[in-house]
């Protein structure tokens, strides 16, 4: 791997195509969109995606800093967070594409790569389309260029520093700061913890409704910080319908299921051969292994804790072997 | 449109799910249900359900009142069933929890200190529980806690017992 790339690229077209959207490149990678399709083209090959599952990915990925480990769009595209560096590839984790030789993959600083990401967000997300949303809550993301959706698409990520609720700390939703209850959430209760603190300790008791908040998240497959135990974090989220990406782990990740139902199909991280299908339901506990990629299937909107161990050096451990890839031997 | 109601789970009901294995080994994903586990354990054992090196998560049956403890960093006490009533104290002498300890540690009868307040949890709720304090849980019925906290001395591992080995679920 060659070092970071770290001109500043160009950003995209000044012209927009036929379909009123700008085209934009980040090393040899280029990237257009017509009415229905993203077109990624790269020195040994093409590929489209729909692109609707396009613009969720994206999103996401820029959302999360390019998250732990891979962020597959898709069988053949995605990144890899070299944490301050992102790996842009092509057939890089397809084991029939490294076998023809069409595999590619550039290594950009990750500011340069956030900077075009974005702008390709903001020009392709028409404003009818909100790719943190739910299919059944937001419109069409197909059709030619048709405003603009930035709003939708720059919303703040919560990242609690000692847990939500606490002093300084990022707040609870409420219907007043323009969280309603979700629509699949009608039904949770939305109680408050009784909390009776004595003088003086009033900012020291600390209590919240972790399932009330969930269920007033605008927002799907959107893991979020709600509590801090140095590395350990709690990044609990809301799922309905698919995981827009394939998350390849550089670390072990655990899923505990605090509502309802979702099934994850497990594939080696390398070559996306399958090895597992799991299903999750209120109460039950996983372990994603460090060597996986998984996409979740979640048929009802669900409350799902996501827990993440943020020690920097970890990727490395397991990289080269000094860490076994699965989290418990027994 | 139709509203499908929200499926929590409890002691007294729970529908695990499971792995199906294609081709790999279902203890690579150390599942188990952390209802399950409170059910089979004893109030207030610190059951492991999940791990990530020095972390644990840990599920406890809350039932009764829990002798205090003092945790070494802030730990989170989030309630899945039930309710629980969290007591707080600031201790006088913090220097009861060693210093490099992990977790939290017990401590005999109350300790001396003042008192900080009460929370009463139920379902979905999640309390601080901070660092310099003692905490201790009461529960007039059983209910469900998952705390996340680091591996002390008092964690349970069991791991063979409560997760599944099997290539597939209730095999």
């Amino acid at each position: 791997m060659s070092s970071a790339t770290d001109a500043l690229p160009e950003i995209g077209s000044i012209e927009p195509n036929r379909h009123g959207y700008r085209t934009f490149t980040l090393g040899s990678f280029g990237f257009s969109r017509d009415e229905y399709f993203a077109h990624v083209t790269w020195p040994k090959g093409h590929h489209l995606l729909p692109v609707d599952a396009f613009l969720r990915a994206l999103q996401r990925d820029i959302a999360w800093g390019f998250f732990y480990g891979i962020v597959n769009f898709d069988t053949v595209i995605g990144t890899v967070n070299h944490y301050g560096s992102v790996d842009l590839f092509a057939g890089r984790f397809n084991a029939h594409y490294k076998k023809a030789g069409l595999d590619h993959v550039e290594r950009f600083k990750t500011p340069l790569i956030q900077r075009v990401f974005e702008a390709m967000l903001e020009d392709w997300t028409n404003a009818t389309f909100d790719p943190f949303a739910s299919p059944q809550e937001t419109g069409s993301a197909f059709g030619p260029k048709n405003g603009s959706n930035k709003r939708a698409i720059t919303r703040h990520r919560v990242t609690a520093k000692r847990m939500v609720a606490a002093p300084g700390d990022e707040p609870v939703r409420t219907d007043e700061n323009g969280f309603p209850v979700n629509r699949a959430f009608r039904d949770v209760p939305q109680d408050q913890p009784h909390i009776t603190a004595e003088p003086g300790f009033e900012d020291e008791v600390v209590a919240f409704n972790l399932f009330a908040y969930l269920s007033r998240s605008d927002v799907t497959w959107n893991p979020s910080i709600v509590s801090v135990c140095k590395a350990s974090l709690y990044c609990p989220t809301t799922e309905e319908y698919v995981l827009p990406v394939i998350h390849g782990n550089d670390r072990v990740e655990w899923f505990v299921q605090l509502s309802d139902e979702i099934q994850w199909e497990v594939e080696d991280r390398e070559t996306g051969a399958v090895r597992a299908r799991v299903t999750m339901r209120a109460g039950d506990v996983a372990a994603m292994p460090a060597d996986i990629r998984h996409r979740g299937f979640s048929p009802k909107r669900s409350m799902l804790l996501v827990w993440e161990n943020a020690s920097p050096g970890l990727p490395q451990l397991y990289a080269s072997g000094t860490m076994p890839p699965t989290p418990v031997q027994f | 449109m139709e509203h499908r109601g929200t499926r929590f789970g409890s002691l007294a009901h729970y529908e695990k799910g499971g792995v199906e294995v294609i081709n790999d080994d279902a203890r690579n994903y150390v599942f188990s249900n952390l209802f399950e586990v409170a059910s089979k354990s004893k109030p207030y054992e610190k059951v492991a359900v999940g791990k990530n090196i020095e972390y644990v998560i840990e599920a406890i049956r809350a039932e009764g009142t829990s002798s205090w403890r003092a945790p070494a960093q802030d730990e989170f006490a989030l309630v899945m069933d039930g309710e629980v009533e969290i007591r707080l104290l600031k201790l006088d002498n913090p220097g009861v929890v060693p210093a490099g300890a992990h977790g939290s540690i017990g401590l005999p009868g109350t300790p001396a200190g003042r008192a900080m307040g009460v929370v009463r949890a139920r379902r979905g709720h999640m309390t601080l529980l901070p660092a310099g304090a003692a905490y201790q849980f009461h529960a007039a019925r059983p209910g469900v806690m998952l705390l996340q906290t680091l591996a002390g001395p008092d964690t349970i591992e069991r791991w063979a017992e409560i997760c599944q080995t099997a290539r597939r679920p209730n095999a």
